[in-house]
């Protein structure tokens, strides 16, 4: 026995480290903790591994900078120029966003939907990946000490990325969402059709169950349906790249995701979600799309109270009547539609009683003042209507725009 | 983890060769770093597997099957220790590769740049294939064998391994 162990010592130590390794990877799959029990061997590897790369990477940034900032400039005008040119465009479409904000706004409100706010993100930088093609997860220069946690969602501004896994002090490993592990609930965007995309060992992202008889078209935009519960409800995904019927009763859709994720640079870890009922428009005053898309940016800071922002527009727009609590309606027309607040505020006077359904509280009824004032066809017919009311009367000779709280409590002046 | 021996075969003596302690630890962390690093900013990199082609290039030229299998674990280990499944995938691909390469260098002698590609492709491949089997049959992850892609990725990693056993040529010190 001895002699035997002696002729084959390195193939005996072979199949002894194979042996090993083998009984190591059956307790992890035992203990079916992704990470719980090689977690110390995995951040230690990677405490090793990730601080040369961060010094690669800011390195390299340097170089990158000093060449771009200093040396490399050309075409610097024509750039100018173009983003110009696109800010312009810009312009143009926040205003016809505005409304449409607006508009989904109000109709959250009436179906008193919870809302689900990015309201913290980290931005990191990704120094590494994992070195191999089957395996798609990518390091960042971010951890426990900026408040990363594992399940957090990480995005770009493009799309969804993925989700941190493991986490270091001072880095941490996102699984990317073309990884054959990951799952992500999502929507497809006009059909509303509901399923999981997963990533594929090729690193494809394919959009599962959906049932073969759906038409899906190519194109299509997919977003996140929220039902993960790691990335918030409405974020882009991709787009629908190719479908093809499976072998069973789903349908095969490929998606080409939206973000890059075989050159990620920049990324955004999602902190803190805050799930709010959405506010509403008449209380918290006027509220411009601008304010919207605000709130939802990270490290902005905090809003002035309601009253102080209603007052402050008040008093850019016209004195407030003390009879008319929804000013701010006025002011919100005024700033969204750009018009000056006079020729809004008359046309909102004459509409706002009309507005106003029966024994409706001041809440629900401010959003539809705004709204009908921003549409001349809707306040025509109403405005040449014979006041219904002394109220009325009252507004329309002051040139104050009327609120709901100008008509009677309980009582439709429509009629 | 140096052989200071000679070994005769029936033709022609192979030379063994060392290297410093150094050089041992800092070939292997830097392949590691390259390799989590350069497929970030490039992703088709990912292709090469610079830690395996250390480790055949540390099997064949130390000609020791015991020095080589360690190697190829431990760099097996670290490298899976870089991704999110279990540890031991690479462990054990990378085990054999260093065994198998250790045990090739004490018969043929592979200094030839054709060789190097030859046998570097080969063991790549034996690399996948245990991999593959390991992956499917003990994590039971779902992985799908693509001919076309393993055979790209042996080829390239074969191609690869004539520059890069060039520069490590470099650091290889005869016994």
């Amino acid at each position: 026995m001895e002699n035997f162990f002696s002729r084959y010592r390195n193939a005996s130590l072979l199949v002894l480290l194979l042996a090993a390794q083998v009984v190591g990877l059956g307790v992890q799959v035992k203990r079916k903790t992704e990470a719980g029990g090689t977690r110390l061997i995995r951040v230690w590897v990677g405490s090793g591994i990730t601080p040369i790369e961060k010094s690669l990477v800011h390195t390299g940034h340097g170089f990158r900078d000093v060449w771009r900032n200093y040396f490399y400039l050309r075409g610097v005008r024509r750039e100018n120029r173009d983003l110009k040119a696109e800010v312009e465009r810009l312009r143009i479409e926040q205003v016809r966003l505005r409304e449409d904000a607006a508009q989904a706004h109000r109709l959250q409100a009436l179906l008193a939907f919870k809302e689900q706010f990015i309201s913290q993100t980290v931005a990191a930088q990704v120094i590494g990946t994992s070195g191999s093609d089957q395996q798609h997860v990518v390091f960042i220069d971010k951890g426990s000490d900026a408040g990363v946690k594992p399940d957090m969602a990480v995005i770009t501004p493009d799309g969804i990325v993925g989700k941190v896994l493991l986490v270091s002090h001072s880095w941490a490993q996102v699984l990317l969402i073309n990884d054959s592990s990951s799952g992500v609930g999502a929507i497809l965007e006009s059909s509303r059709l509901q399923g999981i995309l997963q990533g594929t060992a090729a690193g494809e992202t394919m959009l599962k169950y959906v049932m073969s008889d759906e038409k899906v078209s190519t194109g299509e935009r997919v977003l996140t349906s929220g039902g993960d519960r790691i990335f918030p409800k409405g974020l882009p995904i991709g787009a629908v790249q190719q479908t093809n019927p499976g072998s069973d009763l789903f349908l095969n859709i490929r998606v080409k995701p939206a973000a890059d994720l075989s050159r990620l640079e920049e990324v955004l870890v999602i902190t803190k979600i805050t799930e709010t009922n959405p506010k509403n428009l008449e209380a918290s005053g006027p509220v411009r799309a601008a304010d919207i898309l605000a709130e939802r940016l990270p490290s902005v800071p905090p809003k002035p109270p309601a009253g102080v922002a209603a007052a402050a527009a008040q008093s850019t727009a016209k004195p407030p009547s003390p009879a008319v609590p929804d000013a701010g309606a006025t002011a919100a027309v005024a700033t969204t539609s750009g018009t000056p607040p006079k020729t809004t505020q008359s046309q909102v006077s004459a509409v706002a009683p009309v507005t106003k359904p029966a024994g409706n509280t001041a809440t629900s009824s401010t959003p539809a003042a705004s709204t009908t004032a921003m549409k001349p066809a809707a306040t025509k017919p109403v405005a040449n209507k014979p006041p219904a009311s002394g109220v009325n009367k009252q507004v329309n000779s002051a040139g104050q725009p009327a609120g709901p709280a100008a008509a009677p409590p309980g009582e439709d002046v429509s009629r | 983890m140096t052989d200071m021996t000679l070994v005769r075969t029936s033709r022609e003596e192979i030379e063994v060769y060392r290297f410093g302690p150094i050089v041992s630890v800092v070939v292997p962390l830097v392949a590691l770093v390259i390799q989590a690093f350069v497929p970030a900013r490039l992703h088709s990199f990912a292709f090469f597997d610079l830690p395996f082609l250390v480790t055949v290039f540390f099997g064949v030229t130390r000609r020791s099957q015991l020095s080589g299998m360690m190697t190829g674990a431990i760099i097996g280990l670290v490298q899976d220790a870089l991704t999110h499944q279990a540890i031991g995938l690479y462990g054990v691909a990378k085990t054999v590769v260093g065994y198998g390469a250790s045990s090739l260098g004490v018969k043929i002698d592979v200094e030839n740049p054709g060789t190097r590609l030859l046998v570097t492709s080969g063991f790549y491949l034996v690399h996948q294939a245990v991999y593959f089997l390991v992956a499917r049959n003990i994590l039971g992850v779902a992985l799908g064998w693509l001919w076309a892609r393993t055979l790209l990725a042996a080829l390239l990693n074969g191609l690869a391994a004539i520059v890069v056993f060039l520069v490590l040529d470099r650091f290889k010190r005869a016994t």
